[in-house]
């Protein structure tokens, strides 16, 4: 017996594996660097490693392949994710790598030591933070390229869990309030395991409807070109089939944080240090949606007629939820999360339009989300008083007297998620929306157009607490970002303004990549 | 389609069973009973599940650390073994991959080991 | 008028025409963002900046003189493209915008030049010099745009630049209320233009200039009324015209170099602009015409009758520049040639206006501020330079020959005459009736300044010439009040032939010399008799008057009018809102999100903060998705 191997075009596959390989390096930085020299080595490791996987990314801009034995496919909308998630990873790994704004870093310096301990309080006060955050970060993100990439449903979900494995870690590596970072991993974990569940049943119960789809004898498979041919052309149970497209879309809705699937998110984005909040809120969705594109664009665009409509009432309540909850927030990283599960609702609306539009537009909605929030969350890493971050409301009342610079910055980005002209907000909003009404998906946008005015209600509540209102005894301070917080902040406050004032570029780029290999 | 191929796979299972039953009663018959406090807490590791230490007190880690060691070259073990059976049909290519992916678990267990894992005190 | 409408692509010096927007607004920012750092040479930056877009400015001019057609697009990058919306960040350079870019720059640097020494004991020049630049850049964005959309955005560039410059003494009350005022009345007109682009992509599909002109003759007569009217409002809203007219007076609490270059010469023009530009819609239909005819001479009468009853310098000036873009209105509303005269009539008004603003600043700058003329009399004397610029000045505005107003007031109003049926009678009459009392009020306004007894308050002992910065821009404007309109009138016209077309020319009702004559006469008439009045002085304080004059002092009850119908009913809205706005949660949520704010409040005790809960509701929700999927598939639903 001799076994076909499969062919595998390291090149196509090269920003994966210079992630991964740079992880692994990662981890012996840890065993072999000594302490005090590891931080500055594994953000400079990290930066490299991204760039190295951007300028991958870019070489391989013309590849359309699918490779790996067909696991993998390298085509316009893997290299536009990749690139959008390398880049915006990038100015994650700023934002983690900052130590300027608190002594030692975000992160705790010894996650193993008791909560209120002396030792915690004495780590807390001036210890530098674990550097284990990096290497997880650059697991995570090779996870979520493979993801995008991935063109069958076992590797979809391998890379699943590559990403979502480090993520949860990382939610529990807080420097302050360690309790609550505890408890948001610990509820990720349990809720995401459980999710994952769902996502392998409904890929059992998929890869039932293929094996007897094709008739008897030629066995199924779950990679997209197997379901894609038994779903056009099926007499098989279809039962299997919609059961099975039920449970898959329920694994990959918790990860984009759709209503009923989202209830982890506004706890999970309290609770974990906010860079990290960043990251997911930037990378994870651009990841996810990605995952999501791919599987209905190329494994189940043959039944769209019975899935739009369950999806697209999905989209209505994630925008209604996202945007009422948000309007009585008092957290400023709880709101940001509604905020998060509201635009993953739009993203939905895009995604549910399975045309070259609909693809290119919720690409470019990704991006431009991606830039606004990690920005959001960056000038949330700046507001602090002695406790480290202010993130209750309350306390941002009178910020813009006391810092108009970081206030008039935030202000901007809060119009950018209100989707006010000029900004990536409203550019990315009308393209989806756009793509939306021509593909005669008209309640899709008239419900989000409702939800936006909802929602930019509590959006407008900060900004006039910020401006309008006296700072009191208790305004916390802003503090001055180090350079790497203050070049993340700048390139996403940059790209908000110029993805709203000259979207042209990016929208032709994603144009041009909106076509899956089948 | 015939049963045929699952017969053995039910055998297992019977195996199994009849595996599981035989240790749990072996152990009552063969066994010596001697009980202590030690022996009838819960997970008999040192640990008390309940109630928590007071005042948010420290606990030994180093069960965990074991049981997590052992999980990680146990999983190393699953995928060697198919592999170390085809292993005339992967050729090559299968040796690499394989010596790959021993390389990346063994990046985790240097980590392990300069970390002070593997130390017991 | 069947011609279609394209531009040929800028190239050679005038594929650089965007640097007339990028350089002020480079400046701008550089004075806006570099803070107290620039405050030593900021202000000489801002002239620079406007002195060089204006040299840049001639040699556009020159090399589009040289062309054709002349009149060439530059489209730099697509502003907007999404879905079936194309917006091109797109310039248009043809003889319309051209005589408006050297009136922008001209005019402009000569008040920049002129305020370096009327701002020079102001801590907030350089951030005054910054706000001036980025209106020099929104205002020239607004006349260089090709297309509706960038139209909008220098449109409300300019608005934000003049509400910043209104308030700009923000710790005055009366200045924060004045830009509120302008704010708000510009936001009316604002969202008629607003509305009116959103139209024109609904029914032409394109907003871009050449698009719009071209699709325009096929569309519903009622359309074309409907975006005519909401143009009208939009330009009525800019310009101060009627109903919208209360805004402009107040907006004189800006420094006065502002009231000169935004709310006299260049950015209340911005309405006759519009229309100008819109011709081809507006010529499609003669109802729209005849409404903006109605609005121009209801307000040109409207302007010189409260401009007669005020005592303020600047609020006279203001009124009458309220009037005076009546005369514009009157001019672009009659169509055909006469939209040429109304953009010659601008282009003089640009010069003799400016010219009396900044003399009106003069004025008070020797006076300590002032600006009530009950106690001004007798300047002729002890400032010189100021009274002769100012006289010119009155001289044009009034219409006198040989002075510019002459030639660019006179045709307006034979126009006007020339309607071909009764209207003519009545439109020429107003503009005719206007001319006489023009001449009543700014006569009055000349005399009570600089002639009679002396009547100044006794902090006044040495009122003195402004020093030669301020004077020089006077002179050099005084004289382009002289001559401007005399020398431009003919060859403005024909330049402007090309984007406005050759009018049909209808014989007057009168003849042309009979016109002429009255008007000079009702002219000499109503400036002898405000000389007469006037001459010995007037009285400190105000006295009782009749009903026309009460009526005049209190705006014509326009105030009273927008406080009744708007104010009013605008006042309990608020209140019933700010009522519902109690209600809400904490009193942050009004009246709608009150509802939304209750459900939120309930919908948020679901998220319990406890996983099992969590994991219910997962379950609860993979249940439902399962059953809906299955429900879909089955036909139950779908």
């Amino acid at each position: 017996m001799d076994l076909k191997l499969p062919d595998i075009d390291y090149a196509a596959l090269a920003p994966i594996l210079v992630l991964f390989g740079a992880s692994l390096v990662g981890v012996l930085v840890e065993a072999f660097i000594p302490r005090k020299r590891r931080h500055l080595t594994q953000l400079v490791l990290g930066l490299l490693a991204l760039t190295g996987a951007l300028v991958a990314v870019v070489l391989n801009a013309q590849d359309r392949v699918v490779t790996a034995g067909g696991a993998v496919a390298v085509d316009g909308p893997t290299l536009f994710l990749q690139g959008a998630i390398v880049v915006l990873a990038g100015m994650a790994l700023m934002l983690i790598g900052e130590r300027s704004v608190q002594r030692g870093g975000a992160f705790v310096a010894h996650a193993a030591v008791t909560v209120g301990s002396p030792e915690d309080q004495r780590q807390a006060a001036d210890e530098g933070g674990a550097t284990e955050v990096y290497p997880l970060t650059l697991f995570a993100v090779s996870g979520m390229l493979l993801f995008v990439a991935a063109n069958d449903l076992l590797t979809m979900f391998i890379a699943l869990e590559a990403f979502s494995l480090p993520l949860y870690l990382l939610c529990a590596l807080a420097r302050r309030r360690r309790l609550l970072s505890q408890e948001s991993a610990l509820k990720y974990f349990l809720l995401g395991s459980y999710a994952s569940a769902f996502f392998l049943f409904g890929m059992a119960l998929v890869y039932g409807f293929t094996v007897g789809a094709g008739g008897t004898g030629s066995g199924g498979g779950v990679d997209f070109g197997t379901i894609r041919t038994a779903v056009t052309d099926s007499a098989a149970s279809e039962v299997l089939l919609f059961a099975g497209l039920a449970l898959l879309s329920i694994g990959l809705l918790f990860k984009i944080a759709a209503a009923p699937f989202h209830v982890w998110t506004p706890d999970v984005y309290q609770g974990a240090p906010t860079p990290i909040t960043g990251f997911m809120a930037a990378c994870t969705k651009v990841a996810a949606f990605g995952g999501l594109l791919r599987v209905l664009h190329v494994a189940f665009s043959g039944a769209s007629w019975d899935f739009t409509p369950v999806l697209g009432a999905i989209a209505v309540l994630t925008m209604l939820v996202g945007a009422i909850l948000a309007v009585t927030q008092t957290d400023i990283k709880r709101l940001l999360a509604y905020s998060s599960v509201a635009n993953a609702g739009y993203l939905l609306v895009g995604a549910l339009v399975l045309s070259k539009d609909g693809l290119s537009s919720t690409m470019f909605y990704l991006v431009a989300y991606g830039f606004t929030v990690l920005a959001a969350f960056g000038v949330v890493t700046l507001v602090r008083d002695a406790d480290g971050e202010a993130t209750h409301l309350s306390r941002w009342a009178g910020l813009g007297r006391r810092s108009p610079l970081y206030a008039g910055l935030f202000t901007f980005l809060l119009l950018a998620f209100a989707g006010i002209p000029l900004t990536s907000g409203f550019t990315s909003k009308f393209a989806v929306f756009g793509a939306a009404l021509d593909a005669g998906q008209s309640w899709l946008v008239i419900a989000g157009v409702l939800t936006s005015m909802i929602l930019a209600f509590p959006y407008l509540r900060v900004v006039v607490m910020m401006w309008l209102s006296e700072p009191g005894e208790s305004t916390p301070t802003v503090s001055l970002p180090g350079g790497l917080t203050a070049a993340a902040l700048m390139i996403g406050v940059v790209a908000t303004l110029v993805l709203g004032v000259a979207p042209a570029p990016l929208l032709d780029l994603a144009n041009g990549a909106a076509e899956f290999v089948r | 389609m015939s049963l045929s191929p699952y017969v053995p796979i039910i055998g297992l299972f019977a195996l199994a069973a009849f595996f599981a039953l035989f240790s749990v009663a072996a152990a009552r018959f063969a066994g010596p009973r001697r009980y202590n406090r030690a022996k009838l807490e819960a997970y008999e590791c040192g640990i008390e599940p309940s109630p928590q230490p007071v005042g948010g007190g420290r606990f030994p880690i180093k069960f965990y650390l074991t049981a997590m060691l052992f999980i990680v070259f146990d999983i190393e073990i699953i995928f060697l073994y198919p592999w170390a059976v085809s292993f005339d049909m992967l050729g090559l290519f299968g040796f690499v991959e394989m010596v790959l992916f021993i390389v990346a678990v063994f990046v985790a267990y240097a980590y392990v080991w300069r970390r002070g894992g593997l130390d017991w005190d | 008028m069947e011609h279609s409408v394209e531009y040929a692509h800028a190239t050679g010096l005038l594929g650089s025409v965007w640097l007339l927007v990028a350089i002020p607004l480079v400046s701008a920012a550089i004075l806006l963002l570099l803070g107290r750092r620039a405050d030593r040479w900021g202000h000489w930056l801002g002239v620079a900046s406007v002195g060089a877009i204006f040299v840049l400015g001639l040699s556009y001019f020159f090399s589009l003189r040289g062309l054709e057609n002349r009149s060439v697009e530059l489209s730099l990058w697509d502003f907007i493209a999404v879905g079936d919306l194309h917006v091109d960040f797109g310039l248009l350079f043809d003889p319309l915008a051209a005589v408006f870019v050297l009136l922008i720059t001209g005019v402009g640097f000569l008040i920049h030049l002129y305020a370096v020494g009327y701002m020079s004991h102001d801590a907030g020049r350089r951030k005054f010099f910054g706000f001036f630049n980025l209106f020099v850049a929104a205002m020239l964005l607004l006349v260089l745009g090709n297309n509706y959309v960038m139209l909008y955005v220098g449109w409300e560039g300019v608005g934000l630049a003049s509400y910043l410059l209104i308030s700009f003494w923000q710790d005055r009350p009366s200045a924060a209320t004045a830009g509120k005022k302008a704010f708000l009345m510009n936001r009316v007109g604002d969202a008629g233009l607003a509305i009116a682009i959103f139209i024109m992509f609904a029914t032409l599909g394109s907003t871009q200039f050449a698009d719009v002109f071209n699709g325009a003759g096929a569309l519903q007569s009622g359309t074309v009324l409907a975006i005519g009217l909401l143009l009208l409002l939009g330009a009525a809203g800019k310009s101060g015209q009627f109903p919208l007219q209360a805004w402009l007076p107040d907006a004189m609490e800006g420094p006065t170099p502002v009231s000169a270059l935004i709310h006299a010469a260049t950015m209340v023009t911005a309405g006759v602009y519009l229309i100008a530009r819109s011709n081809p819609i507006f010529s499609l239909d003669p109802t729209l015409q005849t409404v903006v005819v109605s609005v121009g001479a209801l307000t040109l009468l409207m302007g010189c009758i409260i401009g007669a009853a005020k005592d303020d310098i600047k609020r006279v000036l203001a009124w009458s520049t309220v009037s005076q873009i009546g005369y514009m209105f009157l001019g672009v509303g009659l169509g055909g040639g006469a939209y040429a005269l109304a953009i010659i009539h601008l282009l003089a008004h640009g010069f003799f206006k400016a010219n009396m603003f900044l003399g009106a600043g003069s004025v008070m700058h020797g006076m300590q501020d002032q600006v009530d003329i009950r106690r001004f009399g007798g300047l002729a004397k002890y400032m010189k330079i100021t009274w002769i610029t100012f006289g010119l000045g009155w001289l044009a505005i009034i219409g006198m020959w040989p002075f510019s107003g002459f030639f660019t007031k006179e045709p307006i109003i034979v126009e006007a005459f020339a309607r071909g049926d009764w209207t003519a009678w009545l439109y020429g009459g107003a503009a005719l009736l206007g001319a006489g009392l023009t001449a009543f009020y700014m006569t009055r306004l000349f005399v009570l300044t600089f002639h009679g007894p002396k009547r100044w308050t006794e902090d006044i002992a040495h009122p003195h010439e402004s020093p030669l910065i301020m004077t020089v821009p006077l002179i050099l404007l005084g004289l382009g009040s002289v001559v401007a309109g005399g020398l431009m009138a003919t060859p403005v016209a024909s330049w402007l032939t090309p984007v406005l077309g050759h009018g049909e020319h209808h014989e007057p009702v009168l003849s042309h010399t009979v016109i002429t004559v009255l008007s000079l006469g009702l002219t000499v008439l109503g400036a002898g008799l405000a000389w007469l009045l006037f001459r010995n002085g007037t009285a400190l304080v105000e006295q009782p008057a009749g009903p026309v004059v009460r009526a005049a002092r209190r705006n014509l009850y326009t105030d009273a009018f927008n406080e009744a119908v708007f104010e009013k009913p605008g006042i309990f809205l608020t209140r019933a809102l700010v009522f519902l706005d109690n209600r809400g949660i904490d009193g942050l949520v009004n009246a709608l999100a009150a509802a939304v704010g209750g459900g939120s409040g309930r919908l948020r005790r679901l998220q319990t903060g406890f996983v099992r809960s969590y994991a219910m509701s997962i379950l609860t929700g993979a249940v439902l998705v399962v059953a809906a999927f299955l429900a879909v598939q089955l036909g139950w639903l779908a």
